[in-house]
């Protein structure tokens, strides 16, 4: 390997440590036998033992989580859909504005999407709850959602789908038997993206939640006006845990799939 | 009845399979089809033939059911397919990018269609197999489609069009991405395929040799219209249009005026030249404006003026090209016209008898061309 230049040993150990010491102090934090988020009095694990007995952050976790996997998979079934309107719908009147009226709540503020959703809920008289986060939640990753379905349907080779008609399929036939299948890595990442948005969203679930629920980012974030505490220190190292699990897990998957696919094209060209 | 005798087109009493009535497709102004009219029959090799745009694959999509005519109607088996979805007609299509189902294996891509209609497992299995053998794909069951070669793929294709048995496989340019030794090949293939299962195909394609190679009929196609429909021999020898005899095939064309003489057709053409003597052509006037087509192997070259054939002009060997087994002379003639001549090199190059620049004699028979009204 060829030896780097001072210069950018330095710059690469700044720019991650920008990156990533926040996040590392934090999760030494949590293992503080002191109550004092920032001085140091050895190591412990209490504020884990102590989170798991804590019945009001382990309900929101709880809710946070219905809510991201109800909201996720509803955008991911409405998104999906949008994408292939999108797609293949041809020309039609007012096209360009449908569209542009899918993607718009990727540009709008978080603060008036909550206010709006907020209103409407108010007119129609709806409790607020987990019912009222999951709604909100949809409308807005299934923007996410159809823009990551609607890429790789671009590229999708239409007359496979006519292929599947011709050989006997109802258009539905078609769609599950072919067109899913083979999109279906984009509507996995599609709906992790969505899942990972409802996740960590604070300011619509504000707007939208009633006393009922409480999300796991709302908890945290009402916990720490009245002062951080070392408990949230280990709630948050859990969470950043569940995420790098999560992501270097799919990445591994991906890598395979690439490297797997590498191989068999290689030995399909020595056929050829 | 011998096999060569296959031509249901000339008996009158035979049932069409197919029937296009008046059938025209509009895409918003533009007229792809334009009031056609075609009868084909079961069991033929149906080739339609055109330059890219003249709606040869319109005409197939609206076979398959992707599109439906704006007027007039079409006919299988006496039926008519309007209202019939793609997925409930018994017409299978070999897609010109193959369409194989990337994550399906090519056992599953042949029985998809099978499955579709819900067979028993194991008359799914058996029809599968013998798809795989009459394609000699056994090997590749298990494979994946981006495992396997080009030409497999299109084996694939064709096993998995034909695997339902339809009354009607459409090959949408099959051939295309293959390149020329396999296409060859294929062609020959394809012919013995269709003969053996006795289905009736329909291929589009632009590529004039392969329509003469496999067709038992062929429709040039222009501009969304049929132009001539004939057997290759018919359309190569007695094109009905300049279209068709330039479209097909190398050919010389020359203009003239008619000047019918008993029994034989002149034509004179240039202030210095004989008039051309052809046989006659049905409706002639004297002095209409023709034209007269003439293949350019049809046309001999000598060096002295021959003393019996029916037509034979002097000029100058403008150009040569060498082809290895023939070799094409460009001949300009006095009034600037130019005629290619082709002979086949039955001796050694170094030996060619004529070379640049040379004054030659070349001349044809009464009956080598034909006379054309346009």
């Amino acid at each position: 390997m060829r030896q780097m230049s001072w210069f950018n040993v330095t710059s690469l150990t700044l720019g991650f440590a920008f990156l990533y010491l926040p996040m590392l102090i934090l999760m030494i934090f949590s293992f503080n036998e002191s109550k004092l988020v920032t001085v140091w009095a050895g190591f412990s694990t209490k504020w884990y033992v102590e989170l798991i007995n804590n019945r009001a952050f382990l309900d929101a976790a709880w809710v946070t989580l219905k809510v991201a996997f109800i909201s996720s998979t509803l955008a991911t079934v409405l998104g999906t859909m949008a994408a292939i309107v999108m797609v293949r719908a041809g020309r039609f009147r007012g096209r360009t504005l449908f569209s542009g009226m899918i993607y718009a709540p990727m540009v709008m503020p978080e603060v008036i999407t909550g206010l709006s959703l907020l209103l409407l809920f108010i007119s129609l008289g709806m409790d607020r709850g987990v019912f009222t986060i999951v709604l909100a939640h949809t409308t807005f990753s299934m923007c996410y959602v159809s823009v990551v379905v609607s890429s790789r349907l671009v590229s999708f080779d239409q007359s496979l789908e006519e292929a599947a008609l011709d050989l006997g399929s109802t258009p539905f036939e078609a769609f599950r038997l072919v067109t899913l299948p083979i999109i279906a890595p984009s509507v996995v990442s599609g709906w992790l993206l969505a899942f990972t948005l409802s996740l960590d969203d604070l300011v619509i679930a504000s707007f939208t939640s009633g006393p009922s629920a409480t999300t796991l980012p709302m908890k945290i974030w009402s916990s720490v006006r009245l002062g951080v505490s070392p408990e949230i220190n280990a709630l948050s190292t859990i969470m950043i845990l569940v995420v790098a699990v999560g992501v270097v897990t799919a990445s591994l998957i991906n890598k395979r799939n690439v490297l797997r696919q590498r191989r068999e094209e290689a030995a399909a060209a020595k056929l050829a | 009845m011998a096999l060569d005798a296959f031509a249901p087109w000339e008996d009158p009493t035979a049932k069409p399979l197919i029937q296009f009535q008046n059938v025209t497709k509009r895409f918003g102004d533009f007229t792809a089809i334009d009031t056609l009219n075609i009868d084909i029959f079961e069991r033929e090799f149906f080739a339609l033939l055109g330059p890219s745009g003249c709606g040869k694959t319109t005409m197939m999509r609206m076979l398959a059911g992707f599109e439906t005519p704006t007027e007039g109607s079409i006919l299988l088996a006496g039926q008519d397919i309007a209202p019939v979805p793609p997925n409930k007609r018994a017409v299978n299509m070999m897609f010109q990018s193959y369409a194989l189902f990337p994550h399906l294996s090519i056992w599953e891509n042949i029985a998809f269609g099978l499955r579709r209609d819900r067979l028993p497992k194991d008359q799914i299995a058996a029809r599968v197999e013998e798809m795989l053998r009459l394609t000699r794909l056994e090997k590749f069951a298990s494979r994946k489609p981006h495992q396997i070669s080009g030409g497999q793929r299109q084996r694939v294709a064709l096993a998995r069009s034909l695997a339902k048995a339809p009354k009607l496989l459409l090959l949408d340019e099959p051939l295309g991405a293959l390149d020329k030794k396999l296409r060859q090949e294929t062609q020959f293939e394809l012919m013995d395929i269709q003969e053996k299962t006795g289905t009736t195909f329909v291929i589009v394609t632009h590529d004039q040799e392969e329509a003469m190679t496999v067709a038992s009929r062929v429709a040039v196609m222009d501009h969304g219209q049929i132009i001539q429909v004939a057997t290759p021999d018919v359309i190569y020898e007695a094109p009905n249009s300049t279209y068709v005899a330039d479209f097909i095939g190398e050919v010389n064309l020359i203009t003239g005026k008619a000047d019918p003489k008993g029994d034989a057709l002149h034509m004179h053409w240039a202030e210095a030249q004989p008039a051309i003597v052809g046989a006659p052509l049905e409706g002639a006037q004297a002095g209409q404006e023709l034209h007269y087509a003439i293949r350019p192997e049809k046309v001999s070259i000598s060096a002295e003026k021959p003393t019996d054939a029916a037509n034979a002009v002097q000029g100058k060997v403008l150009d040569i090209a060498y082809l290895g087994n023939i070799s094409t002379y460009h001949v300009e003639l006095a009034g600037g016209q130019i005629i290619k001549a082709q002979a086949a090199n039955s001796r050694r190059i170094s030996r060619r008898a004529f070379t640049w620049e040379d004054d030659v004699w070349l001349s044809w028979t009464a009956t080598a061309g034909v006379f054309l009204e346009r």
